[in-house]
């Protein structure tokens, strides 16, 4: 986690961060004056609390979440283009129907990042510039795109994000008719790309040989994926608990019978905070 | 309804849809008590195609009304996976048995979720007609159960909007991504790759959404019940 990466990735989507949190610059100044390992260790939790104190104010303009959407949308845009010119991962994919996939999800990718531009450009706000990407996560994957698993692996960790980004913004947007509409629509498409992809990762078989289109989980584990580097995407996700409804509790498929804790966790996908989304595409951005 | 906190303003319309149900159910008892020829007039007014979803089972106004439309579609897919998944069509492979099992199981939890949530503001339980889906047949159940799955993330799509409140938007946003991984599993059983075909997403790579009239007018086919629509926010 790169403190100071976060906050000028912030402070590019959301310029007014810093006026937010005015009351607190002077202590962010006086942090970024540490020097000392000890002060940085602590920042992930004085960072986070401040910016939901200082985001609780106010909430994101819809051109804060378009731009956080077109960062989003860059990283994967640029993940699937540069997969797909990579000699050494094409000839790994399968000829036929894993590739023609692997392409309609690039092509929807960047037609995302065209939509949201235009979008912005129609409401007149600055798009945020395409970020510099290391898709290797500073060598958390370093056979991305040299390795079909180690690839499907992190096209499902940002697919099944995308749906959580998009799902956390949705009440940001609220009043808004069309842009709530066209991130909705995003939206689902998204999660159609990761149902696929997680597909894909079952047919190349061994310990996927039960991955589910959906994301599954119980009282012990959040992350189906099989890939401990990618938590924070799942990190949540065996919620059981929907508005104030257990959903353990409710009536199964027989009389007398419950929802299973999978199933239950299945049946909701869960939103991610603009934070936690910012988090991981931290790991992915050089600049 | 104390599941979420409710402003005052939404419990007014609540209150007013209820009277107007009232209303309505009045104003049809007057009109079929009026003689014995009215009442065969109206009982047969009753079974012609209702296009306009002015009339039968209100589903209320407001967010709520959403969420009773929300609660509507969820019993129809309840209702056929359950029907699916009493007896499979011929040959079923064990995977496919796996996965329609658990859909189902998503598609009860749902139906349940907003049956608990709606508490007294529940529509009924609705009368589905599946008389058009040959359950022996992988084809026909298939092509129903795309079918039902697109029509649900174009329903959840179109309908986000018209909530007012944050809540229940997150709720029905937990919800359609998961028909969307649904519809994108029967796409590829299918045919294989047509997970996010150009007949659901569109140039610009977004998914169709579709008004309440729109899906209700889809929805029909299969579903018994009349269907008032009329109080829904547009």
């Amino acid at each position: 986690m790169n403190f100071l990466n976060i906050l000028k990735d912030i402070e590019a989507i959301d310029p007014e961060i810093t006026d937010k949190i005015s009351p607190r610059r002077d202590v962010i100044k006086n942090i970024t004056s540490f020097g000392s390992k000890v002060a940085l260790s602590a920042l992930p939790f004085a960072m986070g609390s401040m910016f939901n104190k200082a985001s609780a104010q106010t909430s994101s303009s819809v051109g804060d979440v378009l731009n956080f959407a077109l960062t989003l949308e860059y990283l994967e845009a640029e993940f699937y283009t540069t997969a797909l010119n990579s000699p050494a991962l094409l000839a790994l994919i399968p000829a036929g129907p894993a590739l023609a996939a692997l392409q309609r999800i690039r092509d929807d990718e960047n037609a995302h990042v065209k939509f949201l531009k235009d979008t912005l450009a129609a409401l007149k706000v600055t798009a945020v510039s395409k970020p510099t990407f290391d898709f290797t996560a500073k060598g958390t994957f370093p056979t991305v795109f040299s390795n079909y698993g180690t690839f499907l692996a992190v096209s499902q960790a940002f697919e099944d994000t995308g749906v959580r980004a998009y799902k956390g913004q949705a009440p940001n947007l609220i009043g808004n008719k069309v842009v709530l509409t066209a991130a909705l629509s995003i939206h689902s498409v998204e999660a159609r790309h990761a149902s696929h992809i997680r597909q894909m990762r079952r047919a190349t078989g061994g310990d996927l040989v039960n991955l589910k289109p959906w994301i599954t989980g119980d009282a012990n584990n959040f992350n189906d994926s099989g890939v401990s580097a990618v938590n924070a995407t799942y990190m949540g996700e065996n919620n059981k608990m929907q508005a104030t409804v257990d959903i353990t509790t409710l009536t199964g498929a027989t009389p007398g019978s419950k929802i299973s804790y999978s199933a239950a966790v299945e049946a909701f996908d869960e939103p991610l905070t603009t934070q936690a989304v910012l988090d991981i595409a931290n790991l992915f951005i050089v600049k | 309804m104390k599941i979420f906190e409710t402003p005052d303003q939404e419990q007014q319309t609540e209150n007013d849809s209820f009277l107007s149900k009232k209303m309505q159910r009045r104003n049809f008892l007057t009109y079929a008590g009026a003689s014995a020829a009215g009442l065969a007039l109206v009982a047969a007014g009753c079974k012609k195609d209702n296009n306009d979803f002015n009339k039968g089972i209100n589903l209320g106004s407001g967010d709520i009304g959403i969420l009773n439309y929300a609660y509507a579609l969820e019993q129809l897919e309840a209702a056929f996976y359950t029907k699916v998944a009493a007896s499979f069509y011929k040959d079923i492979p064990s995977a496919e048995i796996a996965l329609f099992t658990d859909i189902r199981d998503h598609e009860i939890a749902h139906r349940e979720f907003f049956k608990a949530v709606l508490g007294s503001n529940a529509i009924p339980s609705l009368e589905v007609d599946f008389s058009s889906i040959d359950f022996t047949s992988r084809t026909s159940v298939l092509g129903a159960s795309k079918a039902f799955e697109d029509l649900g993330v174009s329903a959840y799509n179109g309908a986000g909007y018209l909530l007012k409140n944050g809540a229940y938007l997150t709720i029905a946003g937990k919800i359609v991504s998961v028909e969307a991984r649904h519809a994108a599993y029967i796409r590829d059983l299918i045919t294989p790759g047509s997970f996010a075909g150009s007949d659901v997403v569109d140039a610009n790579g977004l998914d169709k959404s579709r008004t309440p009239m729109e899906v209700l007018g889809i929805a029909k086919t299969y579903i018994k019940s009349q269907i008032n629509a009329s109080n829904l926010p547009s």
